[in-house]
């Protein structure tokens, strides 16, 4: 399987509130939230790192979880997350240039 | 050859949250329409106007195709339409133009509009909300039409002065009002205070509006520093409830309004809004349609 990459839009605005993850799409003015499992996916989000990475090096790390089983609920979540247009996904590094600015 | 003809230029200036805007018609009749319309918020001899616009008046019937509201940028140019009228703002020269019928809801829809962009650059924004002053200090109360806002307002004791039961104007506090050199100006972006002696500037300040609901009154034109924003919900009781503050800005970017499809802008006011709930207390307001909620209010 090849690794899967994934960047924040930057069709998008975001801010932490507590400890949970507002976005708005600039583009429809949805609203969407995360939980503290969601907020570090997107928070790794960097276009740099794999999914697999993250789920290894943060999820894991953090979580009592089967790696196979939380990269699978990691994968889910992000292409949701792609299908709205709020998260970019590829099986390349995705660029600086074409991910997001959105403060946090 | 034609007769020499004389067309009048009626001038009104409505100032609604430090923000003045000029409304130029060749109508006496219309103009004194919006002079009583706006009561207190309209002036005649205002030194200088965020926005001047130009009112065409034309013969009542649609104006535009748009069925609902339609805010776009078009070639530097906001474009505002709905059917009862067409407006247009260029922010380069703060001009305006707006054609419309002789009647007052067209043109209150154009300021409703004009005010939100402003708004949004300048860090503030107009929420559905009703607001009042009570002992100096300002509060709020958000809600979709039947949360009780008019029925709040209704019950307020005689020493609450109603800034609005429908829409209120909130801006952050400390910026120039009415003042080019304070920052409002010519420009509606507003700059960072000066370093000064001056107390401290509230969070955020309420404004009172001439945008009315259900009660069919303006709002008072007066402003006060913003102690609360609360959102109503009727219940078998009076009580506040504390909300977290992705809770509150949750609920409160429901309530804001905001027309324009503009990317750029809508980001801007989910950062305000998010600013906006760590500044200022926000709260639920559980209420039963009784005086005695606003024992709770001071």
């Amino acid at each position: 399987m090849s690794p899967l990459y994934i960047a924040r839009s930057r069709e998008i605005a975001a801010r932490l509130l507590d400890s949970e993850m507002m976005i708005m799409s600039a583009r429809d003015s949805t609203l969407f939230n995360l939980n503290e499992l969601g907020t570090m996916i997107w928070q790794a989000a960097d276009g740099a790192t794999s999914l697999e990475e993250i789920v290894a090096q943060k999820i894991c790390v953090e979580y009592d979880v089967e790696p196979a089983e939380a990269l699978e609920d990691a994968e889910t979540f992000v292409r949701e997350l792609a299908e709205h247009g709020i998260l970019l996904l590829s099986d390349q590094p995705i660029g600086a240039g074409e991910n997001s600015g959105s403060k946090q | 050859m034609s007769s020499p003809t004389l067309t009048s230029i009626h001038e009104l200036t409505i100032d609604i949250g430090g923000i003045p805007i000029i409304v130029r018609t060749d109508s006496a009749e219309f103009a004194r329409m919006l002079e009583d319309r706006y009561g207190g918020f309209a002036t005649a001899d205002a030194q200088y106007a965020v926005v001047e616009l130009e009112v065409e008046l034309i013969a009542p019937g649609n104006v535009s195709d748009a069925e609902d509201v339609s805010v776009r940028l078009e070639s530097g140019r906001w474009v505002m339409e709905r059917g009862d009228f067409r407006a247009e703002w260029d922010q380069q020269c703060n001009r305006g133009w707006v054609r419309q019928s002789a009647n007052p809801y067209a043109i209150d829809g154009v300021l409703r509009i004009l005010h939100s962009l402003i708004l949004a650059r300048a860090g503030g924004f107009l929420v559905h909300a009703a607001s009042a002053v009570r002992n100096g200090r300002a509060f709020v109360f958000a809600g979709v039409s039947g949360t009780g806002k008019t029925t709040l307002a209704r019950l307020a004791p005689p020493d609450v002065i109603l800034l609005t039961d429908e829409i209120s104007y909130l801006r952050p506090g400390g910026q120039g009002i009415g003042n080019r050199e304070q920052g409002i100006g010519n420009s509606p972006s507003l700059q960072p205070p000066a370093p000064s002696p001056q107390p401290l500037a509230p969070a955020f300040e309420a404004f009172g509006t001439p945008f009315a609901g259900e009660l069919a009154r303006i709002g008072q034109k007066a402003r006060a520093p913003l102690a609360t924003l609360f959102l109503l919900k009727q219940g078998p009781e009076n009580r506040i409830e504390p909300l977290s503050e992705a809770e509150a800005a949750r609920e409160l970017l429901r309530h804001v309004l905001f027309f324009a499809c503009d990317e750029e802008l809508v980001g801007m006011i989910f950062q305000t809004v998010c600013d906006f709930v760590r500044r200022v207390p926000v709260r639920r307001l559980v209420f039963t349609p009784d005086a005695r909620v606003w024992e709770l209010i001071a």
